[in-house]
């Protein structure tokens, strides 16, 4: 028998029958339907000869409109698994009181709150704002694609991967149970000897690959492919963001990835990083975690503020109020988002001198950002407001988000901070900025951008249901939070003894519940979008009257982007060639030099997943096999010379003709 | 601004597309993004150097720098890896003049101090550890072995790269894109140097200081 | 709909001062001038925070598209003065709230020893504070008072209107001890120690728990915290010492083990400097103490004979230790018990191995480091 025993260990390593969570009967359901799901949609793609095309169009496309729309794709997706998990939370949280466990076991509950945050921050916002980037970035400064064509597709790629190892968690072994940071010694093998950990390193150190990658990418994009005349002065605000954000993904993921190496080094081969034994320090991890964790918000947030000041601008039909001023503002925001890390642990018993310090330039920080919402405000400002979808999110976004900087600021005061970490009340302020910021911009952007992407609107009937359910969901689920967090709450309970608390948790639940309408229009408000597609055309590629340059090609924008480069004289380089009576070039077309498509990303990141399952599970042979192979192919790819192509002059002036015969129709 | 009628003028005076434009030389950003793959691991290296700085002294009752550490050996890998540099450089200035039988030389012989170095290390790491200093015997040689081990872990991949690139030089000669390589390359190697001298200075030397 | 939401939001706070919200109505000192910064910085950052958003409600209905009387001025972008005064405001606030939070850091700074009970009251001359050496356990809080020789678990008491001086530490893993009621949280880390000075100035049961998520059994990391009378809390330390055991290294060792939602504990006498062998997680026999440890290596070390001396230092116990590809346990205990002796050079005094085993060694004295500091360099 020990034999035996030791045969399946050497192939399956820990993996055995019992790592399936059979028991469980929350998670068996959930498998069946997505199990379900999966084989109709599989199904659905044979059935329509899609596989094909999907591979040759959209997984192996290395250009960077539909690698963003693929991002927007897979944060949706995950959106809707990170969602699930906070309902979940909510219901526990609603109901674990009188004696009541709730529903759900400590050893599941722990799960849901840490992949809520990790696939919320990760595979959610990241996506998205990547995704955004990705698609708008090049069209904005007048590029034909980013600056590594092939790595943009194999970041994409590596983020799915992530995800991939994140969902498999939840029907093979289980999740982290730490909290989305982390923290050791709690995280380390000792108290954490299972593979949660493991997924959770593994699916971020995999996902960060992409995102550093990415962010190199659209760096050198930014500095080196901008249309000339456009100096860094004349960049749109949304680049500038874009670049502010690429910058601190550069200079912060790293440290993410050192910091996990040695978590990984502490639970696979015993070293003594963050451990209680032989000298280690579990404190160090915090600080380098925050090390990256702070400017991580930043870069979030800072596309959220980029797109604000887009949507602003062009549905005030004015120019942004204090351009210069919005660029520095970022600047500065970029450069002291390095400086704050602490202010999330005042609880550590630092001295009051190094309390104050980080607390003060916390406070700092809101110097810029209050300038940012005063330029918003003034960019509306003798302006003609047109309250389409973009700009009622951002209204919204105005008033909820200064709530949101407010309670940041209150929590920056360590005395103040003292009396609220980790409470409900923390909770409240973080969902606060992220989703009253980030998310109210990203959808902001989601209905600016979409008939740049697909030549049509999104309908605006079911886009106002769901940012109504949105935003006074969101007040009814965190408002209370906030209560209960000066009521003494803290953070990640899973039953409470206090039954005057109820009430709070059963509205914020209610709170939960608009939210899920809201997602749920989005979702119809897309379908219904594609159906009635004919109806909310856009033949014009200028929907909004917009104002930089991705508005001057056609929606959806040729492979090419723009069939001539153009020529920017001012920041506002659209509404500029408008106001000056442009007339768009019909003849003299070139052939177009552009990348070609490759498979090699979707292939690395298929053995990155086979790599990271085979070390989350100690199948030492297969993840040897996976490193080599990955290498091999990774060199492989490099003996490719030939990666680009001329797109004939003759399929250059048919698409550009149809623009011409469309835009005289409109005419 | 003033009516459209007005402005259709100026339009004459005004250049708003590039109408004769050549194709884009091929990888233009790809030193850029190289150098800013160079700075993200340079902060890999940052915190590894931090954390032997916040842990480099917690011996656990065990083995210190100076218990440990070969200077003499750790010198003679120093003048490895700093020859190989010297190396890669000329294997650039031959380059750079177009041949190819010359570079291919200079990168061997680069390649063969690199592996010396690695070589070195490896002894030095086999003799630690059947010392009983492990990396699990205390933060500060988690954080040593983690330091030197993740500099050596890019030499190796440094050599493997250099291979490839030797093949395809081989194959196709110095045409622009293996040129690229071979320049992205010497930055990686020269980095290596950079992040080895600070390793010898302040893990080494400062170790035997203390 | 925007007034419909600040209509919402006052209904709220009216709300809000109905229930119980502890923060906001603290019994002692220290989380009352806590709750006075929060309030003051909230007042302050309203100055401008109100402000904005009646402005971008007045702004956003002003100027909708279909008011074709307000004024539209689709180039102008630029106002100097304008823009000094968008800094400068946030500027000047963040300059009051800075140096507000400059003197409250250090004037509440919990490592601060507290001047005044309350309000215009100093702390007399000769009272001494209560001392309490708080525990975090897997998963649930152990309370030693040094001064009545007594210990408790998930049970916490202090006279009314004498300063309380916490020492803070944990077995195993982070938490925060916190009691709302009482004065804001602080961490408690294993093999570390945190302080907290505070004080209750109303008698009452308030609540305490662990403000930082522990483990499985976290939700049930709660305490009562009475604030008695003086003559009150005399009876409670009498209690304790007429109904409780005895808590020595072995029972701390049992009682250490993980477990959850554990009821109240009461020890009548408590071993000498468990609390320092605790923080130095040198309770079980044959640990190094971590103080000693550091001695040891400000000293530079014990030199490769310390090399194999690896179980004294291995202080997880209840956890599975180990990883998968590091070396075997056991090999390490086999080392220890017999390998030790041999592999330390004979010009060395093997002292370090024993030291803790005396349980008279407490942090507090020197280290028995002597054969360091003769260590050839």
């Amino acid at each position: 028998m020990p034999a035996d025993l030791d045969l399946q260990k050497l192939i399956f390593g820990r993996l055995t029958i019992e790592s399936l969570p059979l028991h469980e009967p929350i998670l068996v359901a959930t498998f069946a339907v997505v199990a379900l799901g999966g084989v109709a949609v599989l199904g659905a793609l044979t059935y329509f000869r899609l596989w094909g095309y999907l591979w040759k169009e959209w997984f192996t496309s290395v250009d960077h409109k539909r690698i963003g729309v693929m991002y927007m794709v897979l944060g949706i997706v995950m959106l809707l698994r990170g969602f699930s998990d906070a309902i979940m939370m909510r219901l526990q949280q609603a109901v674990a009181f009188n004696g009541s466990e709730g529903y759900l076991p400590a050893h599941h509950y722990d799960q849901i709150f840490t992949a809520h945050g990790v696939i919320m921050i990760f595979f959610v916002a990241m996506p998205l704002v990547t995704g955004l980037m990705n698609f708008v970035v090049p069209l904005q400064i007048g590029a034909r694609d980013v600056s590594f064509p092939f790595l943009n597709n194999f970041s994409f790629w590596m983020t799915v991967s992530g995800a991939v190892l994140v969902m498999t968690s939840l029907f093979v072994g289980e999740f982290a149970r730490t909290g989305w940071l982390a923290y050791p010694p709690l995280s380390n093998i000792g108290y954490s000897p299972d593979v949660g950990v493991d997924y959770y390193i593994w699916a971020l150190q995999i996902a960060g690959i992409g995102t550093l990658l990415s962010g190199v990418n659209l760096i050198a994009t930014i500095v080196k492919m901008r249309a000339p005349g456009m100096t860094l002065m004349k960049m749109p605000i949304f680049t500038w963001t874009a670049l502010c954000t690429n910058v601190l993904i550069v200079a912060a993921f790293p440290v993410l990835t050192a910091v996990l190496v040695l978590l990984s080094l502490d639970r696979y081969i015993g070293t003594n990083f963050f451990t209680n034994d032989f000298g280690g320090s579990p404190m160090m991890y915090v600080n380098l975690i925050w090390i990256w964790g702070h400017p991580e918000v930043y870069i979030l947030i800072l596309p959220a503020f980029g797109i604000f000041s887009e949507v602003t601008s062009t549905f005030s039909g004015k120019k942004l109020f204090g351009y210069s001023s919005m660029v520095y503002a970022t600047v500065v925001i970029t450069i002291l988002s390095y400086l704050v890390w602490l202010h999330h642990f005042f609880t550590m018993g630092s001295g009051a001198s190094v309390n104050s310090f980080f607390g003060i330039t916390t406070m700092i920080i809101s110097i810029p950002t209050g300038a940012k919402i005063f330029n918003w405000l003034f960019t509306m400002y003798r302006g003609r407001i047109r309250f389409e979808l973009p700009m009622m999110w951002t209204v919204a976004f105005m008033i909820t988000f200064v709530i949101g900087g407010m309670t940041g600021v209150l929590l920056a005061v360590p005395p103040a901070d003292f009396v609220l970490h980790n409470s409900l009340f923390l909770v409240a302020h973080f969902h606060n900025v992220i989703i009253g910021g980030v998310l109210f911009g990203l959808f902001a952007g989601i209905s600016f951008w979409f008939p740049k992407a697909f030549g049509f609107k999104l309908d605006p009937f079911w886009g106002k249901l769901s940012f109504w359910f949105w935003v006074s969901g969101f007040y009814f689920a965190f408002m209370p939070l906030y209560v209960l967090g000066l009521m003494g709450v803290t953070r990640r309970l899973r039953v409470f003894n206090d039954p005057s608390l109820q009430i709070w948790f059963v509205i914020a639940a209610f709170g939960a519940f608009l939210i899920l309408l809201g997602i749920a229009c989005f979702l119809i408000q897309i379908a219904v979008s594609v159906m009635r597609r004919e109806q909310l055309r856009d033949t014009t590629g200028d929907p909004w009257n917009g104002r930089t340059l991705e508005w001057a090609t056609s929606s959806p924008p040729p492979a090419y982007n723009f069939a001539f480069t153009p020529v920017v004289h001012d920041n506002d380089a659209w509404w500029d060639m408008k106001e000056r009576g442009y007339k768009r070039p019909l003849d003299g077309f070139r052939p177009i030099h552009m990348p070609s498509n490759t498979g090699t990303g979707i292939i690395l990141a298929g053995i990155s997943v086979v790599f990271g399952f085979a070390m989350i599970w100690y199948i030492w042979w297969l993840a040897a096999l996976s490193f080599i192979t990955l290498l091999t192919v990774a060199i492989g790819h490099t003996f490719n010379y030939k990666r680009d192509f001329h797109i004939p002059v003759e399929e250059v002036v048919r698409k550009e003709g149809e623009r011409t015969r469309l835009l005289a129709a409109e005419a | 601004m003033a009516s459209k009628a007005a402005s259709a003028v100026m339009t004459d005076d005004v250049v708003f597309y590039l109408a004769d434009e050549h194709d884009h030389a091929e990888g233009r950003s790809t030193m850029l993004g190289f150098w800013l793959y160079l700075m993200s691991d340079c902060l890999i290296f940052a915190v590894l150097f931090a954390t032997y700085g916040v842990l480099g002294s917690n011996y656990a009752a065990g083995p210190s720098p100076r218990d440990l550490f070969d200077l003499p050996l750790v010198a003679l890998n120093t003048t490895m890896l700093l020859l190989s540099s010297i190396t890669y450089g000329f294997a650039m200035l031959t380059m750079v003049k177009g041949r190819v039988g010359q570079t291919q030389i200079w990168l061997a012989i680069t390649g063969l101090f690199g592996l010396s170095f690695l070589s070195i290390e490896l002894y030095e790491f086999a003799h630690l550890i059947h010392e009983g200093a492990t990396p699990q015997r205390s933060a500060f040689l988690s954080s040593f072995f983690t330091l030197v081990g993740t500099h050596g872990l890019h030499v190796t991949f440094g050599i493997i790269w250099l291979v490839t690139l030797m093949v395809q030089v081989g194959r196709y000669g110095l045409i622009a894109a293996n040129q690229r390589r071979l320049m992205c390359l010497s930055m990686f190697w020269h980095f290596l140097d950079v992040i080895w001298i600070g390793v010898f200075t302040f893990v080494y030397l400062m170790g035997m200081l203390r | 709909m925007n007034r419909f939401r600040i209509l919402a939001l006052l209904s709220l706070s009216v709300l809000l001062s109905g229930c119980n919200a502890v923060v906001l109505d603290p019994s002692g000192d220290v989380a009352g001038q806590q709750r006075d910064l929060l309030v003051a910085s909230t007042l302050l950052m309203l100055l401008v925070i109100v402000p904005v958003i009646a402005l971008t409600v007045l702004f956003a209905w002003h100027y909708r598209q279909s008011n074709t009387d307000a004024r539209y001025e689709p180039d102008w972008d630029h106002s100097i003065h304008l823009e000094l005064v968008i800094w400068a405001a946030p500027l000047l606030i963040i300059v009051c709230l800075g140096a507000l939070t400059w003197m409250g850091t250090h004037l509440l700074d919990p490592y601060r020893p507290l001047d005044r009970t309350a309000e215009g009251r100093p702390v007399p001359d000769d009272s001494k504070p209560l001392e309490v050496d708080v525990v975090a356990l897997d998963w649930k809080w152990l309370f030693i008072y040094p001064e009545y020789g007594i210990a408790t678990v998930n049970e916490l008491a202090a006279p009314v209107d004498r300063p309380i001086s916490f020492r803070i530490t944990s077995s195993s893993v982070m938490n925060s001890f916190y009691i709302p009621a009482l004065a804001g949280q602080i961490y408690a880390m294993p093999g570390m120690e945190t302080k907290l000075h505070a004080i209750i100035n109303k008698a009452g049961t308030y609540e305490g728990f662990s403000a930082n998520y522990s483990g499985s059994g976290f939700s049930g990391m709660r305490f009562a915290f009475h604030g008695l009378s003086n003559d009150d809390f005399a009876k409670w330390t009498e209690e304790v010492k007429a109904t409780g055991g005895a808590l020595g290294r072995t029972d701390y060792l049992a009682l250490e083990r993980p477990s959850e939602n554990e009821p109240v504990r009461k020890y009548a006498s408590v071993q000498a400097d468990l609390y320092k062998a605790i923080v130095n997680m040198c309770v079980e026999p044959g640990k190094m103490c971590i103080s000693d440890m550091a001695a040891i290596d400000a000293k530079g070390g014990l030199g490769m004979a310390g090399v194999n001396n690896v179980l004294p230092l291995t202080y997880d116990k209840y956890a599975r230790r180990g990883s998968v590809l590091g070396p075997e346990q056991t090999y390490v205990a086999a080392i220890c018990d017999t390998g030790e002796q041999a592999s330390a050079p004979t010009n060395m005094t093997p002292v370090i191995e024993k030291t803790p085993l005396r349980p008279s060694s407490t942090p507090s004295e020197t280290p028995s480091t002597t054969p360091v500091a003769e260590r050839p360099s």
